[in-house]
């Protein structure tokens, strides 16, 4: 028998590394010249990106007919990749802001990399809207601003909520990782020794010198930072859902869909974070850092999520059934048994089926078998987000304009343009910033706080 | 080095619980301009260093509520004063359907200006040219180390008594830094050309790129020219014709649908022989000629034709047309005078249609019967 003494919390990082070591071990990546792995890594990345632009390229060519898009499913794809890709983004506020009000120390492992893959997200995400009304030059539209017109944009709408939501999402995940990066940047600038990284790291630290009457000021800042993000990613897959649920077709018009919404995308958000998380840990030997229990963690939210949104999806069967409403539960009939229901029950076993693997603590603790389960859990929210978008769509109150959505190859090919762009930036974001906070692993590391002794 | 400036003493330490020692016991001993620089925020530190807490929660409040209001004003007037569009029958002012915008704005203003006062206000950042930056010390508080810096400037400050404080705080590698005479030489780096020459290029470019955003894309109003278009404007030149101008003549040798040429130019006597009056008198041929007559000749011959001007001396005053001569013109010669002007009189042709100088005759002569009644008008 074992005795495990619970009055000290284990520290997050493992195997006691000093401090100067933690610096050579998160600036190693940005130090060393590529290797081969990772161009080819990028090879494949830029291959998909360029499927993809090629994709948008006839699009913009011959138009958007060459989409799957119709009446009455208006929606398709676009729509679909929008929701999921900002879903992406989720987990990264909810680890760096969340996480840190509730003083979760595991968090500050993977926080900057979750906060760098919501950013890619977003950016991801902002593609589809944009493509989506057919001429994205003029995406500027969107704005209120002083036009010829003299028109102002509809703010009653969802759709500019959502504008409105997502540019800020951005901008506000945006300042939250660069104001984290300013203390890292500065210790690379006093640690190159390469003149031309030592001017660009300078000029990005901004002469950040340490100094504590800095620190005071700036980790106030974090707090409020992270006490706006809080309720700002809630509010951003929220307004995501309005945007469905403010329609009045059936199977839309639910008062469930804002925290339906925001726990799928933390739940996908997640899914993906610890996917490349097992990579990156992998690839540059970070296991003390991002140690097992952190993935262990990550697992029992996907678990916690994921059941969250296996509740839903039964409770909207209820809602329809006790609505007494005859529409609302004909479509529900209709997506799990309808001509959709291929897709329906892809993605209910991936969402709630497979993820309940996560009770049993081997498997949460099991690299491979963790590895796959979130995969399954991204395919099966994909799936969510096209189940939502397209049985309603295709079938509404009107019988006679019902018709069956299918995508063509050019929707094919910008979806898998949409990964190569995400992870293109995934893996440039690796290779030329710190993926590990080197201020803050450093502050949860061992014995890097008084020990107040002498108080 | 005596030509040097002196910055601070500076000191190291390996553990937290040595620099929170030290700056407990600096600030005790009344040294003000201090400071302590580690790799990460210590705990406890903001105490040590008899810190007063941040104050800036409060701008962020501040930031937030002026993002909150403006929103709502902004949104306000806009879909309710400005432009008010009722879209599915909703109020103007639908202020539910406004949250969602309003929180984000406030979240929006309060996070940007917050994080940007912080660093460029409170930390007067970018401050690269620090006499701290590449020095050792720096080098190692950035990493792994724990250090102290008294400054020069403290009231409390003597180099050999520091020196000795910090040496008994037990602070390793003590060392003086010194402003660099350099950075504290070069006092314009603005004018540099170098400079300069960036911000040219970046003029450029920005204004370029604004440029066709604002213009070829959003259509923004003070920016679009739509006063500026390549259309004929009339009276002004034109460089679509080899002539310049921009009216046209008609092509030669046609003659527009309504304007039959003039018979009798300059031939008054012949226009009073040979033309009659095609018009039958009636209610509505006097009604035209009379609001004809009123428009463009009373200016100057008066309402009731007696030369009584309205012109105040800028042009001549006509005869009268109740004279002997006129009344015993035909109708012809009344006409002529009204196709082709007479003398400084210039002609009405282009303003009045055939018929509708037709009908100002008729009126003349009604206008000439009214002062000259024949008996035979009374029964
Ligand atoms: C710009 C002022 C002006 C206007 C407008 C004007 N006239 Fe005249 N008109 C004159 C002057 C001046 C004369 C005298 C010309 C001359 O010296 O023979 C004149 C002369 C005449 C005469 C000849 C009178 C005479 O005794 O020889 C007639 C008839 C006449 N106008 C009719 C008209 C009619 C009809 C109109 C409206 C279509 C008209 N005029 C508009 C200035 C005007």
């Amino acid at each position: 028998m074992t005795t495990t003494d619970y009055r000290h919390e284990p520290s997050v990082v493992e195997g006691r590394p000093s401090l100067r070591e933690l610096d050579e071990i998160i600036a190693k990546p940005l130090e060393s010249k590529p290797d081969k792995k990772y161009f080819l890594a990028l090879a494949v990345t830029l291959s998909m990106l360029g499927i993809g632009v090629i994709g948008l390229a006839f699009s913009f060519y011959y138009g958007t007919g060459l989409w799957g898009n119709n009446n009455p499913v208006g929606w398709g794809f676009p729509i679909v990749n929008f929701v999921f890709w900002v879903g992406i983004g989720h987990a990264g506020t909810l680890i760096s802001a969340i996480l840190f009000l509730f003083r979760q120390k595991w968090r500050n492992g993977i926080a900057r990399f979750a906060e760098g893959m919501t950013i890619f997200a977003v950016m991801t995400a902002m593609i589809f809207p944009a493509i989506h009304v057919g001429r994205p030059w003029l995406a500027g539209y969107l704005f209120p601003y002083p036009n010829q017109h003299s028109l102002w944009v509809n703010f009653t709408s969802p759709l500019l909520w959502d504008v409105f939501a997502v540019s800020t999402y951005f901008t506000v995940s945006f300042i939250f990782w660069y104001v984290g990066l300013i203390p890292d940047f500065a210790t690379l600038r006093d640690k190159t020794f390469s003149k031309i990284k030592k001017v660009i790291y300078s000029v990005f630290s901004l002469g950040w010198r340490g100094s504590n009457r800095h620190w005071q000021h700036y980790e106030m800042v974090y707090l409020i930072l992270a006490g706006f993000a809080t309720p700002l990613v809630l509010s951003v897959h929220t307004i995501v859902s309005f945007d469905f649920a403010v329609s009045i077709l059936p199977g839309w018009h639910t008062t469930i869909f804002p925290p339906y919404f925001v726990a799928g995308a933390v739940f996908s958000g997640f899914a993906m974070v610890q996917n490349v998380l097992i990579f990156i840990r992998k690839i540059f030997n970070y296991e003390h850092i991002i140690t097992l229990d952190t993935l262990e963690k990550m697992n029992k939210i996907i678990l916690l999520t994921g059941s969250i949104v296996g509740y839903a999806y039964a409770m909207e069967f209820f809602t329809a059934w006790y609505s007494g409403v005859q529409p609302e539960q004909f479509t529900f009939v209709n997506r799990a048994f309808g001509p959709y229901a291929w897709a329906y029950w892809i993605m209910a076993s991936c969402n709630v089926f497979f993820p309940q693997f996560f009770w049993i603590k081997k498997i949460r603790r099991s690299i491979p078998f963790m590895f796959v389960l979130a995969v399954l859990v991204n395919v099966g929210m994909w799936f969510e987000r096209f189940v939502i978008t397209v049985t309603s769509l295709s079938r509404d109150y009107l019988p006679s304009s019902w018709a069956y959505y299918t995508p063509t190859l050019t929707d094919f090919a910008i979806l898998i343009g949409s990964f190569g762009f995400f992870f293109t930036w995934v893996l440039l974001f690796t290779k030329s910033l710190p993926v590990v906070s080197i201020a803050e692993i450093k502050a949860v590391a061992e014995g890097s706080q008084p020990s107040h002794k002498d108080h | 080095m005596s030509d040097k400036i002196l910055y601070s003493y500076t000191g190291l330490f390996d553990t937290p619980d040595e620099i929170i020692h030290a700056a407990g016991k600096t600030a005790d001993e009344g040294y003000k301009k201090f400071d302590i620089n580690t790799p990460y925020p210590v705990h406890g530190m903001d105490d040590a260093m008899k810190l007063k807490p941040s104050r800036l929660g409060y701008f962020a409040l501040v930031f937030g509520l002026s993002g909150t209001f403006a929103t709502v004003l902004l949104m306000t007037w806009m879909t309710a004063f400005d432009y008010p569009i009722v879209i599915g029958g909703k109020p103007f002012f639908a202020f539910p359907a406004f949250v969602p915008i309003i929180f984000e704005v406030t979240v929006l203003a309060a996070s940007v200006a917050t994080v940007l006062t912080m660093l460029f206000v409170f930390f007067k950042f970018p401050n690269n040219s620090h006499p701290l930056h590449d020095t050792d010390y720096m080098k190692a508080v950035t990493s792994e180390k724990y250090g102290i810096s008294i400054q020069a400037e403290d009231e409390l400050f003597n180099e050999e008594k520091v020196k000795n404080f910090l040496q008994a705080l037990g602070a390793k590698n003590i060392t003086p830094v010194y402003f660099d005479n350099e950075e504290l030489n070069v006092k314009h780096a603005v004018f540099e050309p170098k400079f300069i020459s960036l911000l040219a290029v970046v003029f450029i470019l920005v204004s370029g790129a604004t440029y066709i955003t604002l213009n070829k894309l959003m259509f923004i109003t003070p920016f679009n020219w739509m006063m500026e278009q390549s259309k004929t404007i009339v009276q002004e030149s034109n460089v679509l014709f080899a002539d310049g101008f921009g009216m046209r003549n008609p092509v030669a040798g046609t003659v527009p649908r309504d304007q039959i040429p003039y018979k009798y130019k300059g031939d008054p006597e012949g226009a009073g022989e040979n033309l009659a009056n095609p018009l039958i008198p009636s209610k509505e041929v006097f009604a035209l000629g009379e609001v004809k007559y009123n428009t463009y000749c009373s200016p100057c011959h008066g309402f009731h034709a007696e030369g009584d001007s309205r012109l105040r001396g800028q042009f001549p005053n006509p005869p009268s047309m109740h004279s002997e001569k006129v009344r015993n013109w035909s109708d012809g010669r009344l006409f002529h005078v009204i196709t082709e002007g007479q003398n400084i009189m210039p002609a009405y042709s282009s303003q009045l249609s055939r018929e509708e100088r037709w009908a100002v005759v008729l009126y003349i002569r009604a206008l000439q019967r009214s002062l000259n009644a024949k008996e035979s008008d009374l029964q």
